[in-house]
C-alpha cells in the first residue's frame, strides 16, 4: 500500500504493508534511523516519536492508523524551542553513554515540557520511568529534564 | 574505562616495545603510525596507518581505535594524544578506525582494560609528534629546541615571540625520523589541559539528533534484511522448515537451512569459546519487517537435542543434592577447615544461589554483511572484533586477509558483544544469498541467545573465634562443567578474598552439565562472587557482633599485597576505600528510622578498588527503596575523564542493583522462558537512588572503570536488608516477599 505520511514538517510517500509499524517505516522506508528499536511491544520507550504532539510508541503504531496525523521524530525535535533546549542540556550535562535510548529519552522529555514547563522532579520520573536506559544514565537524564526546564526563562 | 570483559586470566598487562614509524599522510600533512610489537599480528605487512593527522590549515585528526560500546573511549583515547601534542580539544577531530590489529594492538572493549593498556602508550604517541613539530620549527628558524614552547596547537620562539601553528610545520616534521617512543618527554601532570578534565562525548552532538551512528544504522547500497531463527533450546538444529510457503510471502527473497559451524562449544571444557554458527533458518526478505513477519508462519521441525529437559529448576535440585556432597575437586585449601570448624565457638552456614542472567543489550544484536567473491565486508558493532574475524574466516572458508571489518558504535556491550555470533550469521547468510544483508535480532531472539552469566551455588561455613576472628572458612562451589572443569566463565578464582585472610580455609567446587551457553557479562565473577563472600562475610561479622565495617577493615589485616589479579590485591588501597566510604556515608553516626539500615561490601575487580555502602528501607510489605548510594573508588592516581567516570560508576551501580533487584533469566525444557522486558528489566527510573561517587587518588598507574563499582553494590544492598529486617538475602533476585515484616 502506498502511503502519504507528515513527518518533520514533510510529506514522505513509501510503499509498505498496512501492518508495518511506524517504526519500521520511519527506519528502513524513509531511513529515519533516529527512532531505535529495543523491545517491539511498547516496553521500553527508545522507539518514542511525536504523533500530534503525544509521546506514542511507534513500534506499536502499524502505518494505517497514522493518516493525516503529524509525527514528529529526533531528527527535528531540534527545530522546536523545547526541543532544542534539551539537546542542549543533554550535551551540557554529558548524559549518554552509549547513547542508544537517547532519542527516546529525549522525545518523551519534550512531551513533558511541552505539557508541564516546570515539572517536579516526581513529574519527571513519573513521564520518564518507562524509557528504559541499560547503561544506567537515569541520574543524568533528571538533571538534564531539570536544567532545560529552567533554560526556559533564560530562553 | 570499558564495561566488560573476558575471563581474568586474559588480564595480564603486556609487556610493550614500542616503535614509531612518521611519514607524509595522503593529502598533505603529518602521519604517526605507533606500533606494539609482540601483540599485533602482521596481517597487511607494511600498512601504514596513522593515530595523528594533521592537515596543513591545523585541524588535528586523532585515531580513535577501540569498539566504543558505551563506556567513552572514543574521547578517552584521543584526549590522552591530544594532551601530549598540545593542541586544544576544539581543534580535535576524531575518526573511529577498522578492526585491524596488525597496525593498532588491543581493540577490545572489555575487562577495563582500555585505561591501564593505553594510558601511557597513547599519551607518548601525542608526545612524539609533537617533538617533531618542535625539532621542525627549530630548523626553520635555526633556534636551539630549548628556545622553543608549544601550546594550543602552535609552536613559540620565546626570546623573538615568534609563532607557527603545526599545520605550517607539518611538512617539514612529516621528514623527519620518528623518535622513540621511550625517549620522549612526557608532561608533567600539574601541566594537564585535557587529561583529568571533564571532557563530553565527542559523539554526543550526534546522538542527540538521532544520526545513524549505531549498528543498527547501517545501510549498504543494495542490502537486503534477514531474520534468524535458531531452535530454542541452544544445542538443538533445525531438522526441516515449511521452506516453500516461507518463499511465497511477500517480499522474501529467500529461507534456507543453515547448519550448525565454526566453534560453537555449548559444554564448554575450560578455555573460553567465542561462538560460531549455530544451527536454524534464515528468512531474507526485502525489509526488516517482512522478514518478521514471514518468520511468524514459519513452521520448523527442531533435533532439541539432549538439553530438551534441562530446567532452573532441575539445575537447582542437582545443586542441592551436590551440596550435601564433598567437593570434587578442591580449588584451594589453606590449614585445615573441617577441624577449626569444629572448635569455632560461633559457626554459621548459609547457602547462596543466584540465576543465569542476560545482557540484553539496549541495542539488539545485529550485523551488516556483503560475501561475494571470496571477499567479506562487514559493519559490525563488536567488543572484540578481531576473533569475529577469525570466526567469520573459518566458518566461511575466506582469507582472513580478504574481511574488512569496520566497528559500529554500539548501544551497550556489557560482555555480550566479546562473542561474534551475529557476525557469523550475517556472513554466512549473506553469502547464501550473495548480496548485502542486514541481520537484526528480535528483542526475543536478543534474551533467549545470551551467552549467559551463569547460574551458581554456594554452601558456606565460617568460624567465628572468641575474639570475634574468623578462623575457619569452608566453601563448596556448585557450577556448570564438566570432568571437573569449569564452562565458560564459571570459574571461580582461587585466590578469592578472603583467601589469604583466613588460616584455615577450604574452597571446594563440583560441576554439573548444562546445555546453556555461558559467557562473561560485566565484572565476570566477581558480579556474583563478590555478592557471596562479602554478605557471608557481613554474616559472621553479626555472629561476632562487630560492626559490619570494622569487621571488613580488620579482615583486611596487615599492609601487603595479597595474591589475586594483575600484582595482586594491596590491602592498603582496600583500606583506603573502606574508609572513605565510611566518612562519606556517615557510618554509624545517623540514627535511622526502624526498617532502615545501612550495608557496605567492597570489591578488588580489574585492578580496581571500590567500597560502597547502601541505606535502604525496607516496608513492612517487603517493599524496598534505596535511600542512596555511596561509592569510593580507588583506580590510581589520575582520572582521565571526570564527567565519564562519574556517568560509568553510576552506570555500573544502577546495572547492580537492577541484577540484585530484578534479573533473572529462567530455564524450562531446555530453553528461556523470558523474552522481553517484561520478563527481564535492567533497573527503572523509578527505582534509581541518588549515588554519590568520590575517587581516592592514589599513586598508582591509572586503571579501569567499567567493571569495578559493580560489584560492591549488590552485598551493601543485601548487608543492608539485613540491618533494616534482621532477615538475610541468600537468593538473588531479591525476594521482596520474603522481607515482610
Ligand atoms: S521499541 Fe517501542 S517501546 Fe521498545
Ligand atoms: S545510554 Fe545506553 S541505553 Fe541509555
Amino acid at each position: 500500500m502506498r502511503y502519504s505520511l507528515h513527518v518533520n514538517g514533510h510529506i514522505h510517500t513509501v510503499d509498505v504493508d498496512d501492518d508495518t509499524p511506524l517504526l519500521w517505516v520511519l527506519r528502513d522506508a524513509m531511513n529515519l534511523k533516529g527512532t531505535k528499536y529495543g523491545c517491539g511491544v511498547g516496553l521500553c520507550g527508545s522507539c518514542t516519536v511525536h504523533i500530534d504532539g503525544e509521546p506514542v510508541h511507534a513500534c506499536r503504531r502499524p502505518v494505517s492508523s497514522i493518516g493525516i496525523s503529524k509525527v514528529l521524530t529526533i531528527e527535528a525535535i531540534g527545530s522546536t524551542p523545547i526541543g532544542a533546549r534539551l539537546q542542549e542540556a543533554w550535551l551540557k550535562v554529558d548524559v549518554m553513554q552509549c547513547g542508544y535510548c537517547q532519542p527516546g529519552q529525549i522525545m518523551t522529555a519534550a512531551a513533558l515540557l511541552a505539557r508541564n514547563a516546570a515539572p517536579s522532579e516526581e513529574d519527571i520520573v513519573e513521564a520518564l520511568d518507562g524509557n528504559l536506559c541499560r547503561c544506567g544514565t537515569y541520574l543524568r537524564i533528571i538533571e538534564a529534564v531539570k536544567l532545560a526546564a529552567a533554560g526556559r526563562k533564560g530562553a | 574505562m570499558s564495561q566488560v570483559s573476558p575471563p581474568k586470566k586474559s588480564i595480564r598487562l603486556p609487556s610493550r616495545r614500542t616503535f614509531l614509524i612518521a611519514g607524509t599522510a595522503a593529502g598533505g600533512g603529518l602521519v604517526l603510525a605507533y606500533y606494539v610489537s609482540g601483540i599485533g599480528k602482521s596481517r597487511k605487512p607494511g600498512t601504514l596507518n596513522a593515530y595523528v593527522r594533521i592537515a596543513p590549515d591545523n585541524t588535528v585528526t586523532i585515531m580513535a581505535k577501540n569498539p566504543e560500546i558505551g563506556q567513552g573511549v572514543k574521547t578517552m583515547l584521543p584526549m590522552l594524544i591530544a594532551e601530549e601534542l598540545d593542541v586544544d580539544w576544539k581543534q580535535v577531530r576524531i575518526e573511529q578506525t577498522d578492526a585491524d590489529e596488525s597496525v593498532y594492538p588491543g581493540q577490545i572493549a572489555g575487562g577495563s582494560m582500555a585505561t591501564p593498556l593505553n594510558y601511557e602508550p597513547m599519551r607518548r604517541v601525542g608526545a612524539a609528534a609533537r617533538q617533531m613539530l618542535v625539532t621542525a620549527a627549530a630548523q626553520t628558524w635555526k633556534v636551539p629546541e630549548s628556545e622553543l614552547v608549544t601550546g594550543s596547537g602552535k609552536v613559540r620562539h620565546v626570546p623573538t615571540g615568534r609563532t607557527l601553528t603545526y599545520g605550517e610545520l607539518v611538512d617539514k616534521a612529516a621528514k623527519l625520523p620518528a623518535p622513540s617512543l621511550d625517549s620522549v618527554k612526557l608532561k608533567d601532570p600539574k601541566d594537564f589541559k585535557i587529561i583529568g578534565h571533564s571532557t563530553p562525548g565527542i559523539d554526543g552532538p550526534m546522538l542527540v539528533k538521532g544520526e545513524p551512528l549505531f549498528g543498527i544504522d547501517v545501510t549498504v547500497p543494495g542490502m537486503f534484511y534477514a531474520v534468524f531463527q535458531k531452535c530454542p533450546v541452544p544445542a538443538g538444529k533445525a531438522v526441516s522448515a515449511n521452506l516453500d510457503t516461507i518463499k511465497k510471502m511477500p517480499g522474501v527473497r529467500d529461507a534456507f537451512l543453515v547448519p550448525a559451524g565454526g566453534q560453537f562449544g555449548f559444554i564448554a571444557e575450560g578455555d573460553m569459546q567465542y561462538s560460531g554458527l549455530m544451527s536454524g533458518v534464515a528468512v531474507v526478505a526485502d525489509s526488516w519487517w517482512r522478514a518478521e513477519k514471514a518468520r511468524e508462519a514459519l513452521k520448523v521441525k527442531w533435533d532439541e537435542g539432549p538439553t530438551r529437559l534441562q530446567s532452573s529448576e532441575g539445575f537447582a535440585r542437582a545443586a542441592a543434592a551436590l551440596g550435601k556432597k564433598a567437593p570434587a575437586f578442591t580449588l584451594r585449601n589453606d590449614g585445615d577447615a573441617a577441624a577449626a570448624l569444629k572448635g569455632a565457638p560461633h559457626v554459621i552456614e548459609a547457602a547462596y544461589a543466584y540465576p543465569f542472567i542476560a545482557h540484553a543489550t539496549m541495542e539488539p544484536q545485529n550485523c551488516t554483511a556483503d560475501v561475494r567473491g571470496g571477499k567479506a565486508e562487514i559493519w559490525a558493532p563488536s567488543q572484540m572484533p578481531e576473533t569475529g574475524r577469525e570466526l567469520v574466516a573459518k566458518t566461511l572458508g575466506l582469507d582472513p586477509k580478504n574481511i574488512t571489518i569496520h566497528m559500529l558504535r554500539a548501544g551497550g556491550g556489557f560482555g555480550r558483544r566479546l562473542m561474534n555470533d551475529y557476525m557469523v550469521e550475517a556472513a554466512w547468510i549473506s553469502q547464501a544469498v550473495k548480496a548485502p544483508v542486514k541481520l537484526v535480532w528480535s528483542r526475543a531472539d536478543d534474551m533467549q541467545h545470551d551467552f549467559y552469566r551463569p547460574a551458581g551455588w554456594h554452601f558456606c561455613k565460617g568460624g567465628v573465634d572468641k575474639a570475634g576472628k574468623i578462623v575457619a572458612w569452608q566453601q563448596h562451589f556448585v557450577s556448570f562443567g564438566k570432568n571437573n572443569k569449569f564452562a565458560n566463565s564459571c570459574d571461580m578464582p582461587p585466590y578469592s578474598f578472603p583467601a589469604g585472610r583466613v588460616p584455615n580455609l577450604n574452597y571446594g567446587a563440583t560441576v554439573m552439565p548444562s546445555g546453556i551457553p555461558t559467557g562473561p557479562l560485566r565484572a565476570p565473577g566477581d558480579n556474583a562472587f563478590v555478592w557471596v563472600f562479602l554478605s557471608f562475610i557481613d554474616e559472621l561479622a553479626h555472629a561476632a557482633r562487630k560492626d559490619p565495617l570494622q569487621f571488613q577493615i580488620d579482615l583486611l589485616g596487615k599492609p601487603e599485597l595479597l595474591p589475586g589479579e594483575g600484582e595482586g590485591l594491596d590491602t592498603r588501597r582496600l583500606l583506603g576505600v573502606l574508609e572513605k566510604v565510611r566518612a562519606m556515608s556517615g557510618w554509624g553516626k545517623r540514627k535511622l528510622p526502624k526498617r532502615t539500615g545501612m550495608g557496605v561490601a567492597f570489591a578488588y575487580c580489574h585492578l580496581g578498588y571500590v567500597a560502597e555502602v547502601v541505606e535502604v528501607a525496607v516496608s513492612r510489605e517487603g517493599e524496598i527503596k534505596i535511600g542512596k548510594v555511596w561509592a569510593a573508588v580507588d583506580i590510581g592516581r589520575q582520572i582521565v575523564n571526570p564527567t565519564a567516570a562519574e556517568n560509568m560508576a553510576q552506570g555500573a551501580i544502577i546495572d547492580g542493583l537492577g541484577e540484585a533487584l530484578n534479573q533473572k533469566i529462567t530455564i524450562e525444557n531446555g530453553r528461556v522462558v523470558e523474552d522481553n522486558f517484561d520478563g527481564f528489566s535492567p533497573l527503572t527510573m523509578r527505582q534509581t537512588p541518588p549515588i554519590e561517587v568520590q575517587f581516592v587518588l592514589t599513586d598508582h598507574s591509572p586503571t579501569g572503570l567499567g567493571e569495578p563499582p559493580l560489584p560492591p553494590v549488590l552485598p551493601a544492598l543485601c548487608n543492608a536488608i539485613f540491618a533494616a529486617t534482621g532477615k538475610r538475602v541468600r537468593s538473588l533476585p531479591i525476594d521482596t516477599a520474603l522481607l515482610k515484616a
